[in-house]
């Protein structure tokens, strides 16, 4: 299980451009969950994603996955147990280095590394295997540069990447944002199988309200650095897009109440 | 050119290839501006020649020497990982250190290396003439360290700090310590730097305080050259580049000195070699290279 307790995260701090970024955020995630994440712009979803994979550093608060605590671990030490997609193609993937390269190179997450050689049979064998399911005939290019790949083609390798090892959560932080539609539904499709073949425990990023929804097994809208609004199993299955806009739009309301409560008090 | 000429400036090359791959792992694959080389190119000199004379193995003084620059290279990556100092001012910091280091180490400017053992004095008994030998000898040398450093660069750890160079964010999710692959990358960067300066000390037959001053811009046009007349599509062409261009460096630099026309003289060495490396990032067809010293993500 993953367990965030109480979790501060304040960017620049002491400066004019102070930002609380997530203002004491608890959230319990069970193992095999999928959780969608919605919320306006700068509502600190990215935050919370980076909270997990050790990007951000909380002030306050704590992170335990399976009781083991990382509150302050640095993002490699804890990428053994971490997993994830960057929305931007090109910071998931090394476009200097070849497609077999960047697999080999996802395989040594949680992993020690040696001085062997990094690529060998096996592996290339492995790689060609999970290639040819993306169908986009990759397989048959194990050794092209990354960077000849088109954003889509290099999404499904980061989403590839991310999964060729086990980890206790995958990330994915508008992880098809940044696609053309067609593509983005198919890097979408392609992620709900790997995470449904591995059940992977989730938490995914989307801006899409209909996405949030029509994926994984249950959501959760930030604002303002908060949850505002946790939403899972026969509560969920009802739910629609307008309701889910005006429950968005309630509580909105109610936390510019709470702002001007706090500054008139 | 005449043969001594020639084979002279393929010794120098051989050397300068040395010095060459450690620019490359430094500026190309760890995308760090490394200066220290200025210092560890004659620290390595400095170690080695002052062992030599004091009558050790001249090959167990070229291991030490490589392991000093090995720990050069070190301080300039901890200055950076660790301090926060930006890599370009942490380099020059070591850089500077190393100059009263390297006299210290010394005793005085230069010590002399005539009639001592180098690595090169068992080759000199036979029957080949020493501008022969010592190329030879440097070959051997240059290509056991170039498959080495290409084997290396395809293991995993190589392939980790290629990944450290390249995208560090993407590296470290991947649960790479991109820290500590700047500190190792660095350290066998300079150690190969301080081979070089120990080889060149012992085939020079002096080792001088002053003999770092623009080495980096040798290894950094040897680097660039190659990349110029060769594909580097792969890692092995990539490193065997570095050597190319570092032989066919100092066969222009000999060819120049040589035909006279311009009336250049060995002290215009480095003008030459700046003027040579301004023209190559200038002209267009090389911009390419030159993104690729000082932005991330090219090439
Ligand atoms: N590295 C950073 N430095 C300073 N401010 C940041 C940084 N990352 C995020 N922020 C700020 O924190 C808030 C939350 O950002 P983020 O988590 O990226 O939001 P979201 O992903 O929901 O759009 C925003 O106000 C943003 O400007
Ligand atoms: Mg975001």
């Amino acid at each position: 299980m993953i367990s965030l307790r109480e979790i501060v995260v304040t960017f620049s701090k002491g400066t004019p451009l102070e930002t609380l970024a997530l203002k004491s955020v608890d959230l319990n995630i069970d193992k095999g969950e999928f959780v969608t994440v919605i919320g306006s712009n700068g509502a600190g979803k990215s935050t919370l994603l980076n909270i997990l994979s050790g990007e951000a550093l909380a002030d306050s608060g704590s992170l335990f996955i399976d009781n083991e605590e990382l509150t302050r671990r640095s993002t490699h030490a804890r990428a053994g147990l971490v997993a994830r997609v960057f929305q931007d193609p090109l910071a998931g993937t090394c476009e200097q280095l070849t497609i077999e390269e960047n697999l080999a190179l996802a395989c040594g997450r949680g992993r020690r590394r040696t001085l062997n050689q990094a690529l060998n049979g096996k592996l290339r064998n492995r790689f060609k295997e999970q290639l040819e399911r993306l169908g986009l005939g990759l397989e048959e290019r194990l050794g092209d540069q990354m960077g000849l790949l088109s954003g889509g083609q290099r999404q499904a390798v980061s989403l590839l990447m991310a999964t060729l090892q086990p980890a206790k959560i995958l990330l994915l932080d508008e992880h098809t944002a940044a696609l053309d539609p067609k593509t983005a539904a198919f890097v979408l499709e392609l992620s709900r199988e790997i995470i449904e073949e591995q059940t992977l425990t989730t938490l995914m990023v989307t801006h899409s309200m209909r996405q949030a929804l029509d994926v994984g097994s249950r959501t959760i809208m930030m604002h303002q650095g908060r949850i505002v609004f946790d939403v899972t199993g026969k509560d969920r299955e009802g739910l629609d897009v307008p309701d889910l806009l005006a429950l968005f739009e309630k509580r909105q309301g109610e936390s510019l109440t709470d702002d001007s409560l706090l500054l008139s008090g | 050119m005449n043969q001594i000429a020639f084979l002279g400036a393929i010794e120098s090359g051989l050397v300068f290839g040395l010095v060459a791959f450690g620019v490359f792992l430094s500026f190309r694959i760890l995308q760090f501006p490394d200066l220290t080389v200025d210092g560890s190119f004659p620290l390595g000199a400095a170690v080695s020649a002052t062992m030599i004379v004091s009558g050790i193995d001249p090959w167990l003084s070229t291991l030490v020497a490589a392991i000093a620059g090995a720990g050069a290279g070190l301080i300039t990556a901890w200055l950076n990982v660790r301090l926060k100092i930006l890599h370009l001012l942490a380099s020059i910091l070591t850089m500077i250190a190393l100059y009263s280091v390297n006299l210290r180490i010394m005793g005085r400017p230069n010590v002399a290396l005539l009639g001592e053992q180098t690595v090169l004095t068992p080759f000199e008994s036979g029957s080949l003439p020493y501008y022969i030998t010592t190329p030879l000898v440097f070959s051997v040398i240059v290509l056991i360290i170039l498959v080495g450093l290409v084997a290396f660069l395809y293991s995993e750890i190589g392939l980790s700090m290629r990944a450290t160079g390249a995208n560090p964010r993407m590296a470290r999710a991947h649960g790479i310590n991109t820290g500590r692959m700047i500190l190792l990358g660095m350290g066998i960067s300079n150690a190969l730097v301080a081979i070089a300066g120990a080889l060149f000390a012992q085939s020079q037959g002096s080792a001088d305080v002053t003999m770092g001053v623009g080495v980096i811009v040798i290894g950094l046009a040897s680097v660039i050259g190659g990349e110029a007349v060769m594909s580097t599509r792969t890692m092995l062409l990539a490193v065997v580049a570095c050597l190319i261009g570092a032989i066919l460096y100092r066969l222009a630099i000999a060819t120049a000195l040589n035909l006279d026309m311009l009336g250049l003289k060995s002290q215009d060495l480095n003008l030459v070699t700046a003027v040579l490396v301004t023209a190559a990032i200038v002209f267009p067809g090389m911009k390419r290279s030159l993104a690729g010293v000082f932005t991330r993500g090219d090439s």
